[in-house]
């Protein structure tokens, strides 16, 4: 297990690598730069601007410098938040990112799979249709869509909660953002979680359970979800690196002070920095999250476990 | 007879399946009755209803399923009783073992946890108190090393061993009756003897009823005191074992009772020239590794084999699961990596490499054994048999191909409207039909049979054995057979090669073989095929 943890980290290097060269180099070939205002700047302003950032030297060399900076842990300045460096901004948005994104984690996770393994117990009933009905619904409204809504639903008709905001941090100010943002995963994982349930209910092992008489919440429960679960175990590395990192549109519209919002800022202004800080923190959740859900997926099924 | 004396007690069993074209009626309406200690035969091939009978009275049908009638463990109903009730019943009083010992057991429990499952359910203990229990019957059904195994989950165990584990979960709550459904038709003749005898000394010694779905009367006769045989749903002959062996009264009994394949084939003249020769065949496999890691284990699974085909002969390959034999076949027509020398006809094709044999796929042809796996859902019939032809005889216009798919299809005893038809459409038999008119279009010259018969039930498999002589008469056609199933390979060839762990350890003419065997482990199988005693 250990040795299986060591060489899983020892891979991520080189992924990293990659993932950094190939954004590095496909953000500067795409036209415009951080300093292509809608009002030109003078010419030698431009060019001190430059020079300032060593954006006037050969792409190879500022490719290096990127990487040797990287490596000790310095992703260099915000060429649109002057003051600031991509480790202060990504710092201080983060927590609130993750904070709400393991909210909404936990909330499409278990909701998912209870709505979808109730869905699977009753197939082809009402409710069935009527759960997965809402979850295609779930998957198909965009959250910018949700989001507006259930702002003017329970904020400004109801008044019963805050409109956006932190706030103290409070669940009252959290719980729509949560909602919006969990909304499209939590469908994601009932319809998994159905499909992998109804599989299930149907295997020799189940009948094997059933024909020796265990209670029906043994069966299911014991036997047929833990089989079920491995699919949806599968997905949850992307979804939660999704969700951890922050949602650009939910964290605009509840004004969410995360790191949602980088994503689009940074690539719209050309903030080299910005973007190439975005991306390597999407690729460490991704693979960190990869690691656990492998890990996971081997405590839950022995024929897989790396020893 | 009064109903109270018998452990199960039916009448006027039925069961339907609702379907999308109407309803099946499955089960048409039977009485069975099963008395305390004896064992019951439930004889018949598949869709006569055997299992669907069972599976209905334990209340296990699929969704659509629906059981109407009578069925009282000692007296009580079990047809409509409430699930709490019947929970009660199933796994303590009744219990039940399954064909498929590979998907019968969960595999993300261990062994242990699931024999004390029904132990910890149906006398309220905890796991840990079920643990003696659990190694008790692990002993009991001959596992070895039960503390160890007690930790073992189902993939690290053989089909053999995983019955047995079925067998000991069965036996956990001292049941009054015992259903076994198939218990060993998915397991090697040497290990379906090795379950028989284990299931016939619990029974003596616990003195549980048995009853016995099967579809092989060879079990039967050694096994069961009584018969009850079946077909579409109905029970044509019931008796005790002597009756229905001496003096059976349906033709369709005595059609089961012959439906072991007869005949021999003639060996061909000593003057018959080699047609397909393999000299020390040896395939290697590698274990473990991955994409970055070097394999670290290999496996030889055929092991400096050597076999001489002759035109016109039947070679029967014979041998347990894991004896290498489907592997040697493959070797033999160049289709995995192997080493060895290898001639066909006076060509040597030691060295052939993908694009040098394609041509001689031609007359190199491949039948499996699974009828339902080996077709492609998405083509017609028409479009399966004649893909060969497209690829090796270009030059043949539309018109031409269809003809030759409707000889071939009239060859293998199939309506030739049966092109413009799906494989789903057609039952087992007739699909292994399909597969062989796929292979026989092409005018092969050797044919190897990789267990074409097994997955199809006696009778089927009499008219299939009966199609490929045919076609080995007819044609000149030199084949390869290989089978688990001796019965079949004392009808089908000429010459017999033993096999096991990758080696021959006997061969011989056919006759020699069956009638005066020398190696042990020959005799171990014939003995376990053909006399159960």
């Amino acid at each position: 297990m250990f040795h299986f943890v060591l060489r899983r980290l020892a891979s991520a290097v080189p992924t990293l690598f990659i993932v950094v060269t190939l954004s590095f180099f496909l953000m500067r070939f795409a036209p415009g730069g951080p300093f292509n205002l809608e009002r030109p700047l003078p010419p030698a302003t431009m060019e001190n601007l430059m020079k300032a950032y060593h954006l006037d030297q050969p792409l190879w060399n500022q490719y290096l410098q990127y990487l040797k900076n990287a490596v000790t842990g310095d992703f260099g300045p915000s060429y649109i938040y002057k003051d600031n460096t991509i480790a202060e901004l990504i710092g201080k948005g983060l927590p609130y990112s993750i904070t709400l994104g393991s909210y909404a984690l936990l909330l499409a996770l278990f909701g998912g799979v209870i709505i979808g393994t109730i869905a699977a117990l009753r197939q082809n009933s009402f409710l069935d249709f009527l759960i997965m009905s809402i979850a295609t619904v779930g998957v198909t409204v965009p959250n910018f869509v949700v989001g507006p809504v259930l702002t003017l639903v329970f904020a400004v008709l109801l008044s019963l909660l805050p409109a956006g905001g932190w706030g103290d941090g409070s669940w009252r100010f959290l719980i729509l953002p949560m909602i919006a943002l969990a909304l499209p995963q939590l469908a994601v994982f009932a319809r998994l979680t159905r499909g992998s349930m109804i599989e299930g209910l149907h295997t020799d092992h189940i009948r094997t359970a059933r024909a020796y008489g265990l209670p029906p919440r043994v069966v299911v429960i014991t036997h047929a979800m833990r089989g079920a679960l491995l699919p949806v175990v599968s997905y949850l590395a992307p979804c939660a690196a999704a969700l951890l990192t922050g949602s650009a549109v939910v964290e605009s519209i509840f004004t969410i002070p995360g790191v949602g919002r980088y994503f689009v800022l940074g690539a719209i202004n050309r903030d080299y920095t910005l973007v190439m800080g975005t991306v390597v923190l999407v690729a460490i959740f991704v693979i960190v999250f990869n690691l656990l859900v492998d890990i996971l997926y081997g405590l839950l099924d022995p024929r897989v476990r790396h020893d | 007879m009064d109903m109270q004396a018998n452990v199960l007690s039916v009448r006027g069993l039925k069961v339907d399946f609702t379907t999308p074209d109407g309803d099946v009626k499955a089960v048409k309406g039977i009485d069975l009755d099963v008395k305390p200690g004896e064992t019951l035969a439930v004889v018949g091939e598949s869709g006569s209803g055997k299992s669907q009978t069972m599976m209905g009275i334990m209340g296990l049908l699929a969704n659509n399923g629906r059981v109407t009638g009578s069925a009282k463990y000692r007296g009580q109903e079990l047809i409509g009783l409430p699930l709490k009730g019947l929970n009660e019943v199933r796994g303590a009083k009744i219990t039940m073992i399954f064909q498929e010992p590979m998907t019968s057991l969960d595999p993300l429990y261990t062994i242990g946890r699931q024999i004390a499952e029904p132990i910890v359910h149906h006398k309220g203990v905890s796991f840990k108190q079920a643990k003696v229990r659990v190694l008790e019957l692990l002993k009991l059904v001959g596992i070895p090393d039960p503390e160890r195994r007690i930790n073992s989950y189902p993939h690290e165990m053989s089909g053999g061993q995983r019955q047995r584990v079925m067998i000991a979960m069965a036996l956990a709550n001292e049941p009054d009756l015992l259903i076994a459904d198939e218990p060993t038709t998915a397991l090697d003749v040497t290990i379906q003897a090795q379950i028989l005898d284990l299931l016939r000394e619990l029974q003596k010694r616990f003195g549980m009823a048995i009853v016995l779905i099967t579809h092989d009367l060879g079990i039967v006769k050694h096994f069961a005191d009584r018969v009850v045989v079946m077909r579409r749903g109905e029970v044509v002959e019931r008796g005790d074992i002597e009756q229905i062996f001496e003096h059976p009264k349906e033709d369709y009994t005595r059609m089961l009772i012959d439906a072991v394949p007869s005949g021999a084939k003639e060996p061909p003249e000593d003057s018959a020239p080699i047609i397909l020769e393999g000299r020390n065949v040896a395939v290697d496999f590698a274990i473990g590794g991955g994409f970055f890691t070097r394999a670290t284990k290999l496996f030889r699974a055929v092991d400096g084999v050597t076999v001489r085909l002759k035109r016109g002969q039947t070679i029967g390959i014979v041998g347990e699961s894991g004896s290498g034999k489907s592997t040697l076949g493959r070797a033999l027509l160049r289709l995995l990596p192997s080493s060895g020398h290898y001639h066909f006809g006076d060509k040597n094709i030691s060295n052939f490499d993908r694009s040098a044999m394609r041509p001689l796929r031609k007359e190199l042809q491949l039948v499996f054994q699974d009828p339902y796996g080996s077709l492609s859902p998405r083509q017609t019939v028409g479009e399966i048999i004649t893909e060969g032809l497209r690829i090796h005889e270009p030059q043949l216009s539309r018109a031409e191909r269809d003809k030759r798919a409707i000889a071939a299809l009239k060859e293998v005893g199939l309506d030739p409207a049966a092109r413009n038809r799906y494989p789903h459409e057609f039952s087992g038999g007739q699909r292994q039909r399909i597969a062989i008119a796929r292979a026989m279009i092409l005018k092969p010259k050797v044919v190897i049979l990789d267990e074409p018969t097994s997955a199809l039930d006696r009778s089927v498999q009499g008219q299939v054995i009966e199609l490929l002589r045919d076609l080995q008469e007819k044609h000149g056609l030199s084949y390869i057979f290989i089978s688990h199933d001796l019965a079949v390979i004392k009808a089908m060839s000429d010459y017999v090669i033993v096999m096991k762990n990758g080696k021959i350890v006997e061969e011989g003419e056919t006759e020699d073989i069956f009638d005066t065997p020398h190696n042990t482990y020959t005799k171990t199988l014939l003995a376990a095929a053909f006399d159960l005693e």
